[in-house]
């Protein structure tokens, strides 16, 4: 579909294929390789920048795939981010186990914790879900806080960093080249599920569930498949950001934190791989952007000085979301296909 | 026994209160067909705003009580126009969007003006300890519970018996054929904004004057939405009895259950009820089950 004109498919795979062009390939590759080479000339404050994105976008992949794909809306996706994290660290410090393990056991955790509560599922649709998965937010949540002898309630939990043999994985710049690894591998298995059986039955689900049923998707396994992929995409996610950060809480888990990946989600654009990425971007700076104005808005009317800049940044996040569910709903991930178009026939826009 | 007899009576004054709030969603949903998810920050603005206008302006109690009023209103007429109306033909996802974005922002901007902090009303609703059958209860939660019920006994006969309340039921039934018949469905669905803030603001001010202002309010609200879905979503009554039944459930949770798990039960059953709610009768007790034909 999106290839320049002259480019045609004479075979099964040339069709298939994600990367088409010699040209995509140098892109891609050079790509890659600028992005694992950046912890050698980056300041260890972009890089952790880019670590928070990187972990935005892996749990804001999952959450596309159930909300974008699948149509099924998310409000605990906080929550479930919050099982891999406790998963993780539990798995770390009271079984000692290394983290490679811990890592794709939070994410297993996790998936069946989604299943659980993509049950009801089966009988509701819609706006239903939104409230089945808002009372997860706060089960789980509650969970984590009032459990003490495992979860350490309120105080939290502090998580080793991760190691390989004697090498201690506790750098800004380490964990980057975890995070991103983990991030680009993710993103890649997300746009081929995307475009497999499995996705292409989740936007049937999405745009018509009962004309799905018709053609013979059975929609409560897909529901609950995407369910068990978002959840299983919250928990990496989850268990990267409890060794990345280091310690866990059950507030770095609230409610507005779910809505905050839902309107990164709608920013980067509903049922797009590239959308989950421009979305987490786009959030993430202008966070940062927010708390490196904050200050000099506090300098200009003295009577908000004393507000942290987080007043700002969810007051901005909330309009920038509004903004773009009025202006843009598709996200900038439909941008970037009308400048991608727009440069294939450029000079001939049409 | 009177142990009992205390926490139900708790639970049912506590209880109208969430029916209040959640009359205001169910209005808004049954009118315009959106689901607002902000009625709980609604709520704690509409309090902090109260606030604002009685000590900052030094204004007597009612007056600025009725400033609010007039506040809140324009505020739903706002956010019906500016936000809402936009997204007329975007799948319901968008609305639902859009009322979580708003409050996000509500959330920002209580920390930006208010920042965040506790703040009491002067004492106008007389606080005194009343015994009843062996309970005790503070004078102020009953007044405020009266006060709660006359509120939705009022709306609820505007919508059921005034020409306004026809026109938004018309509305509710189908938007076009409203429009068809000669009503004005975009002035309504503003009117029903204005009257859903109004609501959540009423519930602000009592529950600001029961227990003090607080970010935490905002999460009280939030209890509303289990009581609109164990009521069933489009229905009046159903409001009523589902937030009281939540209220007197959570409050009995509370009691019994708090010393077995170690505290906080009281926050978190109405959302265990609601994910029961979910799974046995997702309709709720009073909803039109929907039964979808191809």
């Amino acid at each position: 579909m999106n290839r320049p004109s002259g480019t045609l498919n004479s075979s099964y795979a040339q069709d298939m294929a994600i990367v088409r062009t010699r040209l995509q390939w140098i892109l891609l590759v050079a790509g890659i390789i600028l992005l694992f080479c950046l912890p050698l000339f980056a300041s260890s404050y972009w890089l952790s920048v880019l670590n928070i994105i990187g972990i935005s976008v892996i749990a804001v992949l999952g959450l596309n795939m159930l909300s974008g794909y699948c149509g099924q809306i998310s409000l605990g996706h906080a929550a479930f981010i919050a099982v891999g994290a406790y998963t993780s660290a539990i798995l770390t410090t009271r079984f000692a186990l290394p983290f490679w393990i811990a890592l794709p056991c939070a994410g297993l955790a996790t998936g069946v914790v989604g299943l659980i509560f993509g049950l009801p599922s089966l009988r509701i649709k819609g706006f239903y879900i939104a409230m089945a998965t808002l009372a997860a937010q706060f089960v789980i949540i509650y969970i984590a806080a009032h459990w003490r002898s495992v979860t350490g309630g309120t105080d939290g939990m502090v998580v080793p960093p991760p190691r390989i043999g004697n090498l201690i994985l506790n750098s800004e710049g380490s964990m980057f080249i975890v995070i991103m690894s983990i991030a680009v591998m993710m993103t890649f298995f997300a746009k081929n599920l995307a475009r497999s059986r499995i996705g292409r039955a989740w936007v049937a689900v999405r745009d018509n569930d009962i004309a799905a049923e018709v053609m013979g998707i059975n929609l409560f396994k897909y529901k609950l498949l995407a369910f068990f992929v978002a959840s299983v995409y919250a928990g990496i996610a989850g268990s990267l950001w409890a060794h990345y950060m280091r310690a866990i809480n059950p507030e770095h888990f609230p409610l507005m934190q779910s809505i905050w990946y839902l309107g990164m989600v709608i920013i980067g654009g509903l049922g797009s791989i590239a959308g989950a990425v421009f979305g987490a971007v786009f959030m993430t700076l202008l966070e940062q952007l927010v708390i490196g104005v904050g200050p000099a808005i506090g300098s200009i009317f003295p009577s908000f000085a004393t507000v942290t800049s987080l007043a700002f940044s969810s007051m901005a996040f909330g309009l920038v979301i509004a903004l773009f569910l009025i202006f843009e709903p598709r996200g900038l991930a439909h941008r970037w296909e009308l400048f991608k178009a727009g440069y294939r026939f450029w000079p001939y826009s049409y | 026994m009177a142990n009992f007899i205390q926490f139900f009576t708790s639970g049912l004054l506590v209880g109208g209160l969430y029916a209040l709030i959640a009359l205001g969603v169910v209005i808004i949903l049954k009118a315009t067909g959106i689901f607002n998810f902000a009625q709980g920050m609604i709520m704690m603005v509409g309090g902090y705003v109260c606030w604002t206008v009685m000590s900052g302006l030094g204004l007597p109690i009612w007056v600025s009580i009725l400033i609010t009023f007039i506040i809140a209103a324009v505020f739903g007429f706002a956010v019906e126009r500016l936000l809402l109306r936009p997204l007329i033909g975007q799948p319901i996802l968008s609305a639902i969007l859009m009322t979580l974005a708003l409050s996000y922002f509500l959330n920002g901007l209580v920390v930006a003006v208010w920042q965040g902090k506790y703040q009491l009303f002067p004492q106008f609703i007389p606080s005194q300890a009343i015994k009843l059958g062996g309970a005790i209860f503070s004078s102020q939660l009953i007044i405020a519970f009266v006060v709660a019920m006359i509120v939705f006994g009022i709306f609820t006969i505007i919508f059921l018996k005034t020409r306004v309340g026809l026109f938004m039921r018309a509305t509710s039934e189908d938007h076009q054929l409203a429009q068809a018949t000669g009503i004005g469905v975009k002035g309504i669905f503003g009117l029903t904004w204005a009257i859903g803030v109004v609501l959540a603001t009423i519930g602000g001010i009592l529950l600001g004057s029961i227990n003090g202002l607080n970010p935490a309010m905002a999460d009280v609200g939030l209890k509303a939405f289990p009581a609109v879905l164990l009521g069933g979503l489009e229905s009046i009554p159903g409001a009523l009895i589902g937030g009281i039944s939540i209220g007197i459930l959570e409050i009995m949770a509370a009691s019994y259950l708090d010393p077995l798990v170690g505290g906080g039960i009281r926050d978190v059953a109405p959302f265990v009820i609601l994910l029961v709610v979910l799974i046995f009768k997702p309709y709720g007790l009073f909803g039109l089950a929907k039964i979808e034909r191809v």
